[in-house]
């Protein structure tokens, strides 16, 4: 496992809203140990048993916090993630989808010379399986083994874990870091955790086509990457130009192209699959 | 959202930036009015979200009103890239000393804005970044700090432009205030020009906008143009799907847009193609798929559909009873596929048990099939 575990005490900001409320009692169901929230002007109340604060310092000063989970509208995220770095709390995984690029780059460079990891934004969240869920993915997909997963996407990484879990591999910890063109850790951030994590024997990592993420996965893993590690490439088919559904899903001039991907994977070694069945077989495969 | 060149150059003007005189015109007349009160040569540029209007025969000079009429009433109506032109910008035409580039641009992997410059300007700039590189120079900028004065005259001197160091500064430094100001994703001048009088000026300009902050710039939201996009993007986009027009016959519906594309590529693998990307999101309700299935099945090159859910937030079940409420109301004309896994998958597969749907225990087979009913690419 990397980043959480049962032992994570997490703090949820915008726990009073409609998704955020939803998603804490999937947390708590799934036996994440979160232990407050925020949410400006409701402090004082009570959500699902748990003290709401009014500002992440308060909260801080109450709860000792391992981890923040962000439910917070676009116009407002960057400024909660920030608000969660600046009172030292040392993981933030950001939810919100449609955050101004422009937001995320100043919220990004801040967040990371306050020392603090930034997931996200518009990504599903962390889960170490069995363990924590700190994110909105379903967790009964997800069945404990030995593989760590790494996505841009949400959905078809339920359904690679799916897979996983079916065939008996299971998975440590899944990470999904987020489809929009500026997230706060990439593929290779989480790579040399993977590599030294002793419970995670493969790695899967799910791109897709935009921006150069895969490429600079690949060039790292060439170099340093002592586990065998299966691609799979998202939107192969898909039109110059467009952008197709996760803001950062474009292929811009000769950036992001599927062609420059499968090329940086292939001279990395690293075997692609063509669909999310044959993820399995290339995973058994490289264990041997 | 694209821009554009007036709107980009009105937005580079309040910015500090200068750009030569100029109006749009809807009609010759209006094009032959401006040039009068220009009382100049001037230059007629169709006003169409596409790049390439130059080779296109969309840019052209006149000498006179009488001639701005003529190339006027020419470029108005022109079909550039399959879409029409339907306004123009009359603007004062510059003598052209030298010719250089000036563009701002998320560099994703440094996650940060990064300014290009180069003296070879006037020209396709990715062609250029492709054979190149070493002429266009690059300047990251501190997202905190912003972008300084004497950071834009270090910029000038490397990349080596000639004409007045400060001129061409304060036009860096204004671009890189309008990109910030506006929340561009890019802002260009290509060509920024020298004029022999020694001016600079921005001879063309691009903008396109974050559709992520478009909400504290209602000003600027109310510039998109709903006329030149795909009536079915506009009614999807009002029903809050991402939705993509493609050039196929299979509409392709599914949760995620990680799993929409994946499937996008599945029906290209198989020999299909489709027509068009539709996320309807995590946690949709049966309503949502209903709409999903009014939009896709209204375009009509649609022969079938294609719907592909895994169940995660979003309950399979839901779906069903969505694809169930369009088969009642007689809306289904098409062959359905679906492939519906994770959450209420059993009681999706019972709900949806001998209605005509054509149900596929994977993706592959789901793809398999509706190419067979459609027919693959010719």
């Amino acid at each position: 496992m990397i980043l959480i575990h049962r032992e994570t005490r997490v703090l949820v900001q915008g726990i009073t809203g409609r998704e955020g409320q939803f998603h804490t009692q999937q947390m708590l169901d799934y036996g994440t140990r979160v232990v407050a929230g925020v949410t400006p002007g409701k402090g004082g109340t009570e959500v699902l048993g748990l003290p709401v604060y009014d500002t992440v310092r308060e909260a801080v000063a109450q709860h000792p916090v391992d981890a923040s989970i962000i439910f917070v509208p676009a116009p407002a995220a960057a400024d909660a993630a920030l608000e969660a770095a600046h009172a030292g709390i040392p993981l933030i995984v950001l939810i919100t989808e449609g955050i101004p690029t422009l937001d995320m780059v100043k919220a990004v460079a801040e967040i990371k010379a306050l020392g603090s990891r930034l997931i996200g934004g518009n990504c599903p969240g962390i889960i170490s399986a069995e363990e924590s869920k700190i994110g909105i993915m379903p967790g009964h997909v997800f069945k404990r083994g030995k593989v760590g997963l790494i996505s841009r996407s949400g959905t078809l990484t339920y359904e690679a874990a799916a897979a996983l879990s079916q065939a008996g591999l299971g998975t440590t910890t899944t990470v999904g870091i987020g489809g929009d063109p500026v997230i706060g850790t990439t593929f290779k951030d989480l790579l040399p955790l993977f590599n030294e994590d002793p419970e995670t024997e493969a790695v899967v990592l799910i791109g897709e086509i935009g921006g150069s993420d895969e490429e600079e996965a690949a060039a790292w893993i060439r170099e340093n990457m002592k586990k065998p590690v299966v691609g799979f490439i998202g939107g192969r088919s898909a039109p110059k130009g467009k952008r197709m559904g996760h803001a950062g899903a474009i292929i811009m001039g000769n950036v992001g192209t599927p062609e420059s991907k499968l090329k940086a994977f292939a001279e990395a070694g690293i075997p692609v699959a063509d669909t999310i069945d044959e993820i399995v077989e290339l995973v058994k495969k490289a264990l041997g | 959202m694209n821009l554009h060149e007036y709107q980009a150059k009105e937005i580079l003007a309040r910015y500090g930036v200068p750009v030569p005189p100029g109006k749009v015109a809807y009609t010759p007349d209006e094009a032959k009015r401006i040039a009068e009160e220009l009382g100049k040569r001037v230059v007629i540029k169709a006003q169409v979200h596409v790049g390439g209007r130059g080779k296109a025969g969309g840019v052209k000079l006149a000498d006179t009103p009488q001639e701005a009429y003529e190339k006027a009433q020419a470029i108005l109506g022109m079909n550039i890239k399959g879409l029409t032109v339907k306004k123009v910008l009359v603007a004062e035409a510059v003598d052209i000393a030298k010719e250089y580039y000036a563009g701002l641009i998320l560099d994703r992997s440094q996650k940060k804005v990064v300014l290009m410059l180069s003296k070879e300007g006037g020209v396709d700039i990715e062609e250029v970044a492709a054979e190149r590189p070493e002429a266009i120079h690059k300047f990251w900028i501190d997202p905190h700090k912003g972008f300084r004065a004497f950071e834009a005259r270090e910029m000038v001197k490397r990349a080596g432009l000639e004409g007045h160091l400060n001129k061409l500064a304060q036009v860096l430094v204004a671009l890189w205030r309008a990109y910030e100001g506006v929340d561009a994703s890019i802002a260009e001048i290509n060509p920024l020009v020298v004029t022999t009088e020694g001016q600079v000026v921005a001879a063309d300009a691009k903008i396109v906008l974050d559709d992520n902050a478009l909400f504290r710039h209602p000003d600027l939201a109310e510039l998109r143009e709903i006329e030149a996009e795909h009536p079915l993007e506009v009614e999807a986009s009002n029903y809050g799907f991402a939705y993509v027009k493609l050039q196929g016959n299979i509409g392709v519906i599914g949760n995620g847009a990680g799993l929409v594309m994946y499937t996008l590529d599945l029906v290209n693998r198989v020999g299909g193609r489709p027509a068009n990307f539709l996320d309807i999101g995590g946690g949709a309700k049966a309503e949502v798929v209903y709409n999903a299935l009014k939009v896709v099945l209204k375009d009509p090159e649609v022969k079938g559909v294609f719907i592909n859910i895994f169940g995660g937030i979003t309950r399979a079940d839901e779906v069903a009873k969505g694809v169930i409420r369009a088969l009642e109301e007689g809306l289904l004309s098409k062959p359905v596929v679906m492939r519906v896994a994770g959450t209420a998958e059993e009681e999706a597969k019972r709900l949806l048990e001998g209605k005509p749907i054509y149900m596929y225990p994977t993706s592959m087979e789901a793809a398999k099939a509706i190419v067979a009913m459609v027919g693959g690419a010719a």
